[in-house]
């Protein structure tokens, strides 16, 4: 008879993250950060129908970094919830904390009982009425969820890109050109090589848009804002 | 909690919220109000008695095509048997950025509709990250009007007209539904509804193809009056208590409603021309 052998649940959970974060480590980042009129997303994704930001719902938007297969489940799930919510309830009822808290939960859950995690870090995020009542929301693979002010950023390399967001931000909100610029220049700042526009995917969460406020912004769109 | 069922059931992983609500909360969709068996049928003396009198019913909307895509317009009234229900009811939906459908028939079931198509048409654009083509929204639209001939039999009968702009087309269209979910394309206009014969038989006689936007603003009304003043059951225009049709206009860069002062302007002048010919 074969001896099952013995792993210790410290031990289980190290390898599980470790494993994850490798994953992680090899996604395209993906920053947001408020600016005057609400909140910009810009990607490092060169493909232009596979997206990394995308719509939830009226005031939402949702970002995921890492394997796309396990994202996409994920901002599948998370638009399911919403429009449920929104259909039961009332359109204003359905929060990003409510879905942050479900993500955080199924990530969990997901890590602690499946013997693959899933390798992702999602970013969710939610337009105010008014400048500063922005929400950020970040989870990552084991279900733990952080909870962010003015400007986050997930995928590989999230903490350089962090650091480059926080050298030369003013206390004033941005306009649109600037906010962009200044995610595009950290981004350059972590890659080696430079940032070349078709290898971007931004988008926004516009507080002036009635209803829906998620929009992107097509190349050509971004191209002249940053010349 | 819902979304950790479906992220282990993969058939849930489709881009319809009708079918996702028919799998996860069953309960919340209109067929459930049976619960799943089908009832007795009413008879038609059950009607005429005034089973249905205590049920709100809304009345006639119609749909033209003009030179930059379609309108679609609708009165205000609804009625409970012979009593008035209320004189301010929204019939004219947007249901996406190029659409928009009005409703005729029980108004509680009618309302329903529109918002669960509504939601449907958003979810498939989110999930799937493009719009349905206008031929596809106008084929599920009678899908789920199929899903309702249980209420028919109910007599809660929920007839939609459904307009939309077909980008690929560049043109108008409008699609008219029976009970069953038929589904047929109208080329220039229609009307359902207790009035949709008067005003249709009014917008057929001054009806031209490709008319400017104003010239069908006014046919609309001008076919809404006639609906009222032959109809019971539809609303004229209150101008004592500065109550109008509500409109939508639909061309390439979406839906836009046309703003209640020019139809109340439009409407007075109508009122003035109508009571010269008296």
């Amino acid at each position: 008879m074969s001896m099952p052998y013995y792993v210790s649940p410290e031990q289980l959970m190290q390898d599980k993250a470790e494993y994850a974060k490798k994953g992680i480590a090899k996604g395209r980042s993906v920053i947001a950060m408020e600016y005057q009129d609400g909140v910009l997303f810009v990607a490092d994704n060169p493909s232009t129908s596979l997206f990394k930001v995308s719509e939830i719902y009226d005031n939402i938007a949702f970002s995921g970094a890492g394997k796309y297969s396990e994202f996409e489940h994920l901002r599948k799930a998370g638009i399911q919830h919403a429009d449920l919510k929104g259909f039961m309830y009332s359109r204003e009822d359905v929060t990003a904390r409510s879905l942050a808290n479900g993500y955080s939960q199924t990530l969990g859950t997901i890590f602690s009982q499946e013997m693959k995690p899933f390798e992702v870090e999602i970013l969710l995020a939610q337009v105010g009425e008014q400048p500063g009542e922005n929400e950020f929301f970040r989870i990552v693979f084991d279900g733990t969820i952080f909870h962010e002010r003015s400007f986050v950023a997930i995928g590989g390399r999230s903490e350089a890109l962090l650091a480059a967001l926080q050298q030369g931000a003013g206390d004033q909100l941005l306009d649109i050109k600037s906010a962009l610029k200044h995610c595009v220049n950290a981004l350059k700042t972590v890659s080696e090589q430079d940032v070349a526009p078709n290898g971007l995917e931004v988008a926004l969460l516009d507080r002036l848009r009635p209803g829906r406020k998620f929009r992107r912004l097509s190349q050509d769109d971004f191209s002249s804002l940053l010349s | 909690m819902e979304w950790m069922k479906s992220l282990q059931s993969p058939h849930v992983q489709c881009s319809s919220f009708f079918d996702y609500l028919l799998q996860t909360r069953p309960e919340l969709t209109p067929a459930a109000r049976w619960g799943g068996s089908l009832p007795a049928p009413v008879s038609a003396e059950d009607v005429q008695r005034g089973y249905l009198a205590s049920i709100t019913h809304g009345t006639t909307v119609l749909g033209i095509k003009y030179d930059q895509g379609v309108l679609i317009a609708g009165d205000r009234q609804a009625t409970e048997g012979y009593q008035l229900a209320t004189r301010t009811m929204e019939k004219v939906f947007k249901t996406d950025s190029h659409s928009a459908m009005a409703i005729a028939g029980a108004a509680g079931p009618c309302i329903e509709m529109a918002k669960l198509f509504s939601v449907e048409l958003e979810h498939y654009e989110k999930i799937d990250g493009v719009q349905l083509s206008c031929v596809g929204k106008a084929n599920r639209l009678g899908q789920m009007v199929k899903a309702n001939l249980p209420m028919v039999m109910q007599g809660l009968v929920v007839i939609p007209l459904f307009v939309g702009f077909d980008t690929k087309l560049g043109q108008g269209r409008i699609f008219k539904y029976d009970v069953t979910g038929g589904r047929y394309e109208e080329t220039d206009y229609h009307s359902i509804g207790s009035g949709g014969k008067d005003a249709k038989v009014t917008i057929k006689e001054r009806y031209r193809r490709n008319l400017p936007e104003e010239d069908t603003i006014r046919l609309a009304l001008q076919a809404l009056f006639s609906a009222a003043e032959e109809d019971v059951g539809t609303g004229g225009p209150d101008i004592l208590r500065r109550i109008f049709p509500t409109m939508k206009l639909i061309d390439l860069d979406g839906v836009r409603d046309v703003e209640e002062p020019r139809v109340a302007s439009m409407c007075d002048e109508l009122a003035r021309v109508r009571a010269r010919q008296d």
